[in-house]
């Protein structure tokens, strides 16, 4: 029972997709967070309930909004298409897909981590001659930084086994965007798939067990220095 | 160096309508918990911003409701101690101390990391983390850290007040220090403990609801027999400065006031320094003659200037002893059988007095 080249082909774009999912996805999400624990404005509960909607409707619903506003015939898609940027039947567009279902889970836990840094630790900052931009990169980041870990280990989570949107959005061409959910799920569809979809699950399994497991060291890590223990 | 301040600010249940002015040396605002102290200090901060006012450091504006101008607190370089210490829980002491000396006002002169160590005693903590300090230790640490940003002015908001008594005369002699050192910086000292602002203060303000009730001279207000009930009854005292002569074998030292000589036990300070003496006014009794037969050896003959009846039984009696003034509280029923008026000579009785026990040297 070894992988074929299509699982390993599938196991690869996966993890591409998903690590530029993450990375593109952490400053958006650290600026949303920052914005929805710190400021008040008008819009306020709007943009919450906008940044919560892909956890909430079904991911095939999401993946069929994006397919109208940057499909190859929507004029955003053409927009982008004309300076080079495809994304509908595209990995990128499983990049996009995966970014925008993860967006959630990694507000979510920035921002519980931003509003558990004291303000009064800001202030002290602050009078001590520091800019809000230096107040943020000196104290805040550091204090935020095992949320910021966590929410970015959900959000790869969340990208390595998005499939409704995905699949929605993108297709499922071996090769191309034919992601490790998508192959799994094409497996089951052939009669004797079985033990290739298996094979696929282990590498899922492990991907994510790997991903919680370095999370949880570099958690310990940063809490370790943080509390100054 | 100066500040100048008139603000006003309304709360949902409380408003404020300040106005003062603070020059060099300690400036205490001294008020109960809800005066709003706190919201002055944070005001000048830039912590609050002000329904009305302006706000003045050395001719610089910092705030002025009229014409639309608040400079942010990171530009103000006012250093300010909170009550909690704020350290920054993942940064060893060294680096908390150094945080704000990158942004010193460029040729801006003040003490440099090795300076404020000395003057703290922090050499032991250099490398150890808030979280393992004490609260005494870690409030050095933050006094530090607002000393190494070269600010202007410090700003201190009840920076004891959490500390128990042992931590407290840890603190004190570095304010004491910080006072009468070669850095000269002026400080506005928020505090309810009027035993802290009898030790440090120069200048004294008191707030009551919001409005000041009385500032000036220290020696001056808490002479002032109109600030008893500010003070508190049981807190209310004169303070005044002596010199110390001699210590005893027996452990009473003679200190000198303008006044004479007073006995008292327990002074720690050299031979030749200055010292302020705190007597509270319930001890100090009076008496027509001079009292023999007493075990108090504390009298002093004295002048009556002012007699101001309180709100309750009692009275805040101003006396001139020497060239200072002296408090004691008597009853209105005791007024009214000794005949007490103003200008009338009596001698003053000294309970128990309480000597700070650092010189205050100048």
């Amino acid at each position: 029972m070894t992988p074929d080249a299509a699982a390993w082909d599938a196991l690869r774009l996966s993890l591409w997709v998903a690590v530029w999912a993450t990375l593109l996805a952490i400053p958006l999400a650290l600026w949303v967070a920052w914005l929805l624990a710190r400021r008040d404005f008008w819009g306020k509960a709007l943009l919450n309930a906008a940044v919560h909607l892909p956890l909430v409707l079904p991911p095939v619903v999401t993946g069929y909004l994006l397919l109208i506003a940057f499909g190859r015939t929507a004029p955003l898609g053409r927009a982008l298409e004309a300076i080079g940027l495809q994304l509908a039947f595209h990995w990128s567009g499983a990049v996009l897909a995966a970014m925008i279902m993860g967006f959630p889970l990694m507000v979510r836990a920035m921002r519980l981590a931003i509003e558990a840094v004291d303000p009064k630790l800001e202030e002290a900052a602050a009078s001590l001659g520091a800019p809000r931009s230096a107040v943020f990169a000196r104290v805040t980041l550091p204090l935020i930084l095992p949320g910021i870990l966590a929410g970015t280990v959900m959000g790869f989570a969340k990208a390595m086994g998005e499939f409704g949107a995905t699949i929605t959005f993108v297709a499922n061409i071996p090769g191309q965007t034919q992601t490790l959910p998508s192959a799994i799920w094409s497996a089951l569809q052939i009669p004797g798939g079985e033990n290739q979809a298996v094979v696929m699950v282990l590498m899922a399994c492990a991907v994510a067990v790997s991903a919680v497991l370095l999370a949880e060291v570099l958690a310990r890590r940063v809490a370790a220095r943080i509390s100054g223990a | 160096m100066s500040l100048s301040l008139s603000l006003s600010h309304r709360f949902a249940d409380f408003a404020l309508d300040i106005t003062l002015d603070a020059g060099p040396g300690i400036t205490a605002l001294f008020g109960r918990s809800g005066a709003g102290k706190t919201t002055v200090i944070n005001a000048v901060g830039g912590l609050l911003r002000p329904d009305a006012g302006k706000i003045t450091v050395d001719g610089e504006v910092l705030v002025d409701t009229d014409r639309g101008i608040f400079v942010p607190p990171h530009k103000r370089r006012l250093g300010t101690v909170f009550q909690d210490a704020r350290l920054f829980p993942h940064l060893s002491v060294t680096q908390n101390l150094v945080f704000g000396a990158s942004y010193a006002a460029r040729g801006s002169t003040g003490p440099d990391l090795s300076d404020v160590v000395a003057l703290l005693g922090l050499e032991a903590l250099l490398d150890r983390a808030p979280a393992t300090l004490s609260g005494g230790q870690k409030q050095r640490v933050a006094l530090g850290r607002a000393l190494l940003s070269h600010p202007r002015m410090l700003l201190m908001d009840e920076p004891l007040a959490s500390l128990d008594g042992p931590r407290k005369q840890e603190i004190l002699p570095f304010l004491e220090r910080l006072r009468d050192g070669p850095l000269g910086l002026p400080i506005l000292y928020v505090s309810h403990a009027v035993d802290e602002i009898a030790r440090l203060a120069d200048t004294l303000v008191l707030i009551q609801n919001g409005r000041v009730q009385a500032q000036g001279p220290l020696f001056d207000v808490m002479s002032d027999p109109a600030a008893v009930p500010l003070l508190g009854v049981r807190e209310a005292g004169a303070v005044i400065e002596a010199d110390v002569l001699a210590h005893g074998s027996d452990g009473i030292s003679t200190l000198r006031i303008s006044a004479g000589d007073l006995e008292l036990p327990g002074v720690q300070a050299q031979i030749g320094s200055r010292v302020r003496l705190r007597v509270l006014a319930q001890d100090v009794i009076l008496s027509l003659t001079r009292p023999e037969g007493l075990s108090s050896v504390n009298v002093l003959p004295v002048e009556i200037e002012d007699i101001h009846p309180g709100d309750g039984p009692g009275a805040a009696i101003a006396l001139r002893a020497g060239s200072d003034r002296l408090l004691s509280r008597v009853t209105a029923r005791a007024v009214v059988e000794l005949g007490l008026s103003r200008g009338m000579k009596c001698y003053a009785i000294l309970k128990a007095t309480t000597v700070a026990p650092g010189s205050i040297g100048r």
